[in-house]
């Protein structure tokens, strides 16, 4: 009885099942989809059963964190593709390299360069991109024909008299551009078409005093104090695609799941209302970031072999377009994009264009904690009118403290021969 | 079996649950506090250094920290007092003998102090939204705008305090309303042959005989409250503008959000002598009044 | 003052603090019962037009809100029945067994009363991930197995028991433990009921610990669960009452059927000896 009791205690599941079963952890719209694929993938896999765990975009970053603190990490996970140099820093990740010279299925020259990129550290593959985003400009073409303007903007300027206009027409109670508070996306889009990059010296500190973030900076900052963009965070905002179909904005910095997500939600017909278009950028067409997720294994689990099958399964181009009629996500496989599903949808198309200029995050560990950092800078100046410079100057400060441990470890590795 | 074994018997497994898992992690918490274990740390313990007080110093140097520590002496210094002036109303009225159906009040003033937080705080954020909530409709009626309660830095911790309150009121209602009966009542008696009124009773002989539970009731209160963390996990997240990030939530965030656990311990430590700061102070303040 | 107008303002003025109290709770069972969408209305809907048990199906169904509500179930009974064995026998002993140090070992304990328990939280992940709990049952029943509340309670209500009844069992060559089933366990019988309430409804409602320690979605107690889905549903409170609904209502029913003495309780424990 009180081996019972310590089995219930250790969390022992009465596992008389044969088959190895691989726990896999997917975030948000994707993990809800990929359910729906998983049974196929056992059909063709009946030695492997995969417990799905769903987990929000609020809390994964914690809870892998937790998990990996806790040595209880799953055998496969979607990771976000500016984590895995986070992970990579804390050796949780197991290499690809010769899985991936083994496996026939997965051929690297058939991926969008940038976003392979990501998922090298230090010469070695740690994870394998599942999908690709970048943040694109929604909007409506219908509210923005009524202002004048049959094209959407090509540039800042444009944009910024597209914006100005579109408030005007509109008055008090609705906005020209929703830019949610507490999320980064849009000012990071834009700090990254900047030429300046966003740490210096190595990585090792903080670059947000420079003139191209200081300009994008300025430039986001300034949407709020022109009332362009409402003061809200999106927990405030009760349902961001009912409210876009109302008019409450124009504008609308996101990326490529919000496709099927508005398809979805929306009342049919509605494709008519809206399209995207690549983002603005100051001197014309602008780059964006680099995002997108990556399926990963963790060093230390004794289920790789099984779990690299999954890998496989998901990287298979027919499921690849399978996955991305399910969710508007879009596939890093460029022999994907010739299928006319992608070729011949309008909206996605504007990805495709913006995926030739992304940029890369910088790939430091403490990165996830720095861009929250300059977000909340931004809501400093947004909402309480806090003077810039002294924000900025108080957010390298800041950044530069976060990165002391990195510079710490890599002066030491210098040092010693 | 002689007594003397018996009772180590009887009490070596608790305290060794005590041990272990409370007072041994305690200890640890206070080392920990003095290196800088991060991540890097957990990942190769090479990375790990021992810094002395040097997370205590640098803490001091930290804005949030500040904030966190502002924010939650405003929700002390507010809450505690009207809590329990509420809780005391509510036993006053409890108390009078001219309350009916004292049992059913008891239980319904007690009900929320029984529920689970977490479900709570969710229908208090649905409550006070801007736009759906109910309270802003009922002021309206009243002719008030819609006031921004839990998206504005002005309104979102006056929130947290009503919701503490509310939550909270019951509890020490409870064990005011003891004391009160606790009070003879033949002073009352003779006060009221006296001519004494309702408020002249109170202020002469009630409140000076509730004055030790009232202590008490202070003192659990503050700390209490100074523990503040779900109220803003569930309903704020910290915000906006970090106005609602209590000492604990900074800890956690530090510590399980970020993984700086040797800062988040010093955090933990510094919240732990405030506490027993300002409860010894109170009690010292409390004694004195007493013998004067 | 009139004493009709004066009964007339007392019991006023508790119906007012009373309905502060219920309302909220009222209105959440409400919402749980109104269709998708109904409550973000303006102004708020008090009932719903057409009840539905629509947001409890989707809870259990495809939220598992079951699987939360056993393992709530699970840990708090646990923690429960483990815990009254342990701090019944460890009161029990410093109220009435004697042995060396045994009043300045008790001061101590109440001493540490003071610290709060989130000081501790930090270094016990890290034990617990040593000791292989993170993430299980466990590693939430394990830490919570004594505590000195419950041992100062149950110390302060074993003294009232006299001690002539243990010394006339001795003499008649009753071992301790046989006296601690027999005689001490029946007499506890009210303190016993009271630290079972509290230990129950403190373990059911925890919610840091329990956040912490849990990864996994399939431990998650309700608390943790419900606190995930509301960060995730902000859109969708109708599902969010009834999770709330599911959440309260079970240590509500409790509280109702068993709050003699669990107020008895409160009351013991605030009246330091």
């Amino acid at each position: 009885m009180l081996a019972a009791l310590a089995c219930v205690f250790a969390g022992c599941t009465r596992d008389a099942d044969p088959r190895t079963t691989i726990t896999f952890w997917a975030m948000g719209r994707e993990g809800e989809v990929v359910a729906e694929l998983l049974p196929d993938f056992e059909r063709r896999n009946p030695d492997i059963r995969v417990s799905l765990q769903q987990l929000p975009w609020t809390a994964v970053h914690e809870k892998l964190l937790t998990a990996y603190a806790g040595d209880a990490l799953p055998d496969i996970a979607q990771l976000g593709n500016s984590w895995v140099a986070e992970f990579a820093a804390l050796d949780a990740l197991e290499p690809l390299d010769a899985r991936l010279a083994a496996s026939p299925s997965i051929e690297r020259a058939d991926y969008f360069d940038g976003i392979w990129d990501t998922n090298v550290i230090d010469g070695h593959v740690l994870g394998v991109p599942w999908y690709v985003d970048t943040r694109l400009m929604f909007y409506r073409r219908d509210l923005l024909a009524a202002a004048g303007f049959q094209d959407p903007p090509r540039d800042w300027d444009e944009w910024r008299r597209a914006m100005a206009t579109v408030k005007q027409r509109a008055g008090t109670g609705k906005y020209a551009i929703l830019l949610p508070l507490d999320e980064f996306g849009p000012l990071l889009s834009l700090a990254v078409q900047q030429d300046e990059p966003l740490l210096r010296d190595g990585d090792t500190r903080g670059n947000f005093e420079s003139a191209g973030f200081r300009a994008a900076f300025d430039f986001y900052t300034s949407m709020f104090e022109r009332d362009w963009a409402p003061r809200m965070s999106d927990t405030q905002i009760s349902n961001v695609w009912n409210e876009f179909a109302n008019g409450f904005f124009v504008f609308y910095i996101n990326g490529p799941w919000n496709i099927g997500e508005l398809r979805r939600r929306l009342p049919p017909g509605s494709d008519a209302l809206w399209t995207t278009a690549p983002l603005p950028g100051p001197r014309g067409e602008g780059a964006s970031v680099a995002g997108g997720t990556s399926l990963v294994l963790f060093r230390g689990g004794e289920k790789h072999e099984a779990a690299w099958k999954l890998v496989e399964y998901l990287s298979d181009p027919a499921v690849q377009l399978h996955f991305h009629a399910l969710t508007g996500d879009l596939p890093p496989r460029r022999s994907t994009w010739a299928d006319p599903a992608l070729a011949g949808d309008e909206p996605s198309r504007a990805f495709l264009n913006q995926l030739e200029r992304v940029k890369p995050t910088p790939k430091v560990a403490e990165w996830e904690r720095i861009v929250i950092e300059m977000q909340r800078a931004a809501e400093r100046v947004a909402r309480a009118g806090a003077d810039r410079d002294a924000t900025l100057r108080a957010l390298d400060t800041e950044v530069d403290a976060i990165l002391e441990k990195r510079r710490w470890i890599i002066n030491r590795k210098l040092a010693t021969p | 079996m002689n007594s003397t074994r018996a009772a180590w018997l009887f009490v070596t497994p608790a305290l060794v649950v005590i041990g272990v898992f409370f007072l041994l992690p305690v200890f640890a918490a206070f080392a920990l506090s003095l290196t800088d274990f991060d991540l890097y740390a957990l990942a190769d313990r090479d990375n790990l250094r021992f810094v002395g007080f040097g997370n205590y110093l640098d803490l001091l140097r930290t804005p949030l920290f500040w904030t966190s520590l502002s924010n939650t002496l405003y929700f002390v210094a507010v809450g505690v007092p009207l809590s329990i002036a509420v809780s005391l109303a509510a036993a006053l009225l409890l108390d009078s003998k001219l309350a009916r159906f004292k049992g059913f009040f008891r239980t319904a003033l007690f009900a929320p102090v029984v529920t689970t937080i977490v479900a709570v705080a969710v229908i208090w954020r649905y409550f006070f939204h801007t736009r759906y909530g109910f309270v802003n409709y009922v002021l309206g009626l009243v002719g008030i705008e819609p006031i921004d309660w839990l998206g504005s830095a002005d309104w979102s911790m006056p929130t947290i305090i009503l919701f503490a309150v509310w939550k909270n009121f019951g509890y020490n209602m409870i064990i005011l309303l003891a004391g009160l009966q606790a009070v003879p009542e033949e002073l009352h008696e003779a006060a009221r042959i006296d001519g004494a009124s309702f408020l002249q009773r109170l202020r002469h002989i009630t409140l000076p005989l509730l004055k030790p539970t009232l202590l008490l009731v202070a003192i659990i209160t503050t700390s209490g409250y100074f523990q503040l963390f779900a109220e803003p996990y569930v309903k704020t997240r910290g915000g906006p503008l970090q106005s609602t990030t209590s000492v604990l939530y900074f800890m956690f965030e530090e510590g399980f959000k970020w993984w700086n656990l040797g800062r988040a311990s010093a955090v933990a430590f510094l919240l732990f002598v405030l506490i027993l700061g300002v409860t010894a102070l109170m009690l010292r303040l409390g004694r004195r009044g007493e013998s004067a | 003052m009139n004493t009709r107008l004066a009964a007339a303002l007392v019991n006023g003025a508790l119906i007012g603090l009373a309905v502060v109290a219920l309302f909220p709770l009222a209105w959440m069972l409400s919402v749980s019962f109104m269709a998708h969408g109904e409550a973000s209305a303006f102004p708020p809907p008090l009932l719903p037009s057409a009840p539905t048990l629509d947001n409890y199906r989707q809870l259990f169904g495809r939220d598992g809100m079951g699987r939360y509500f056993a393992n709530s179930m699970l840990v708090a009974t646990a923690i429960t029945v483990l815990s009254m064995a342990f701090n019944l026998a460890a009161g029990y002993a410093f109220a009435k067994l004697r042995f060396a140090g045994r009043e300045r070992l008790f001061q101590a304990l109440l001493g540490a009363l003071v610290i709060p328990a989130q000081v501790a939280m930090i270094p016990l992940f890290l034990l617990m991930k040593s000791l292989g709990l993170v993430n299980s049952y466990g590693g939430v029943i394990v830490p919570a197995m004594a505590g000195i509340f419950g041992i100062f309670l149950v110390r302060q209500y074993a003294r009232t028991i006299p001690d002539e009844l243990l010394e006339a069992a001795r003499i008649d060559g009753a071992g301790e433990l046989r006296i601690f089933v027999r005689i001490v366990l029946p007499l506890l019988k009210p303190i016993i009921v009271t630290l079972t309430i509290f230990t129950f409804l403190a373990s059911w409602n925890d919610f840091m610990w329990p956040l912490i320690v849990l990864g996994d979605q399939s431990h998650h107690t309700l608390p943790v669960a419900l606190a995930s889905l509301s960060r995730e549903h902000v859109m969708d409170n109708e599902l969010m009452m009834s999770g709330a609904v599911v959440t309260v209502l079970p240590v509500l029913l409790l509280f109702l059927a068993l709050q003699r003495h669990y107020i008895q309780g409160l009351l013991l424990g605030s009246v330091k000896g």
